[in-house]
């Protein structure tokens, strides 16, 4: 039915740039209900097995002088300890390994997500969702802890000029509330719309005439996307750990 | 068209396998993403918290105690080639301090030699000079008494030719009183 539909329409292309962000059961073809093994499922364990691939096996070895596999994960490991101190000072070390995990999931996600013919769980606003509104719960859930009430002096800029301070808590709340929002769209729509654009143009290149284009084009997107995928990992990472800063020392 | 999705595709896929709208907005699949999500951050979670990260940070400790324990020892080993660098040089000054004054000791020494044999030689030379001077003085009266006699001689020769007669004593006077003058 569809696909006389687009036979009709006389078009030589077929697209459906979105199909690649279809939830697949691996086996069978029933429904997916919410503990079916499907192609998530898949990616999310590969990423899983990449990073115990890099960091359990390559530092297996436990060597002073390391080898390729686990200098990677010391890079990894201290990059993202580097930006923990750095942002939240000593006391946010100690959740460095949740920042880690996070940083790593969203890293390997993304890029597994770049072989062809691979499924990208980062471009779908339900994972990056739970990820970000499970950073902003707990932030917010430790900030309190941390605090107690003094942690809404966040939103009270006791420098500002005393008829300003209501505005600006207003702003600083609706901005607060925005933070999981951001997080999660900005992450997901990134992945989803590089994807997209490579679909598109790799069905472009199914036309002879414009396929030298369509391929140049091709190439130079997934240039932009190995980028974008690790700029949008460290993103993330980085806003969690202003967060963390502002839930550890909410005063401004 | 929608109508006609069968129950398996489920309300998110068409008939044809195609994705209706966005299928991340698909909310029959948010369940099951969410929970996969949740089992594998706890998985990454417990894998890098339990094994990766303590292993990782022992073994930058470690490199980081090699590297400084390393520094040090290369360090005290710099020390050690300063110092083995002054003893060189303070033996090679040794040396060269003695090697100069055994070069003016044996300058002594020959210097000292060659006086001793300049002496002796200046010794000989007036030995020697002595003795010519003195032979040749005893050459010069021989030849003076050669030189008289030889007058005497010719001077009788002389008056006897000339038809004279001369004894020798008269000649001998003459002669004499000639070679005076």
């Amino acid at each position: 039915m569809a696909t006389e539909e687009y036979s009709e329409g006389g078009s030589a292309f077929q697209f459906h740039p979105l199909d690649q962000f279809i939830v697949k059961p691996l086996f069978g073809d029933g429904p997916v209900s919410w503990y079916t093994p499907t192609n998530v499922t898949l990616w999310m364990a590969i990423a899983l097995l990449a990073i115990v691939a890099v960091f359990v096996l390559g530092s297996r070895g436990r060597a002073i002088i390391p080898t390729r596999l686990q200098s990677v994960g010391e890079l990894l490991y201290g990059f993202i300890y580097k930006m923990v101190e750095d942002v939240t000072g000593k006391d946010g070390v100690k959740y460095f390994p949740y920042i880690m995990s996070l940083f790593l999931f969203i890293l390997f996600s993304n890029y597994l997500a770049l072989i062809p013919m691979s499924y990208s769980p980062t471009s779908m606003i339900a994972v990056t969702v739970i990820l970000g509104f499970g950073v902003f719960i707990a932030i917010t859930i430790l900030g309190f802890v941390k605090n107690g009430p003094a942690f809404l002096g966040l939103f009270w800029m006791s420098d500002a000029p005393a008829f300003l301070r209501p505005i600006i808590a207003i702003i600083e709340i609706i901005s607060y509330f925005v933070r999981p929002v951001s997080l999660s769209i900005r992450l997901a729509g990134n992945i989803a719309a590089g994807h997209v654009v490579l679909k598109v143009f790799a069905t472009f290149a199914a036309a002879a005439i414009i396929s030298p284009a369509a391929i140049l084009g091709i190439i130079a997107i997934y240039g932009l996307e190995i980028l974008v995928c690790g700029i949008q990992a460290y993103v993330f990472t980085i806003l969690t750990c202003v967060y963390l800063k502002d839930a550890l020392h909410p005063a401004h | 068209m929608a109508t006609e999705t069968t129950d398996v595709a489920g309300v998110c896929v068409d008939a044809g396998g195609s994705a209706l709208g966005m299928p991340q907005l698909c909310a029959d699949w948010m369940p099951n993403q969410i929970f996969w999500l949740v089992i594998t951050l706890i998985a990454v979670y417990f894998v890098m918290s339990r094994v990766a990260l303590p292993r990782i940070s022992a073994v930058l400790a470690e490199r980081s105690g090699t590297i400084t324990n390393d520094i040090a020892a290369a360090e005290e080993l710099k020390n050690k080639a300063a110092q083995a660098e002054a003893a060189y040089d303070q033996a090679l000054l040794d040396a060269r301090a003695e090697a100069n004054k055994i070069v003016a000791e044996a300058k002594a020494e020959i210097q000292a030699e060659l006086d001793v044999e300049l002496q002796k030689a200046d010794a000989q030379i007036a030995a020697k000079t002595a003795e010519s001077e003195a032979a040749i003085a005893e050459i010069r009266e021989g030849a003076v008494k050669s030189v008289t006699e030889v007058a005497k001689a010719t001077a009788k020769e002389l008056v006897a030719a000339m038809g004279g007669t001369a004894d020798a004593k008269t000649i001998t006077a003459a002669v004499t009183a000639r070679m005076k003058g």
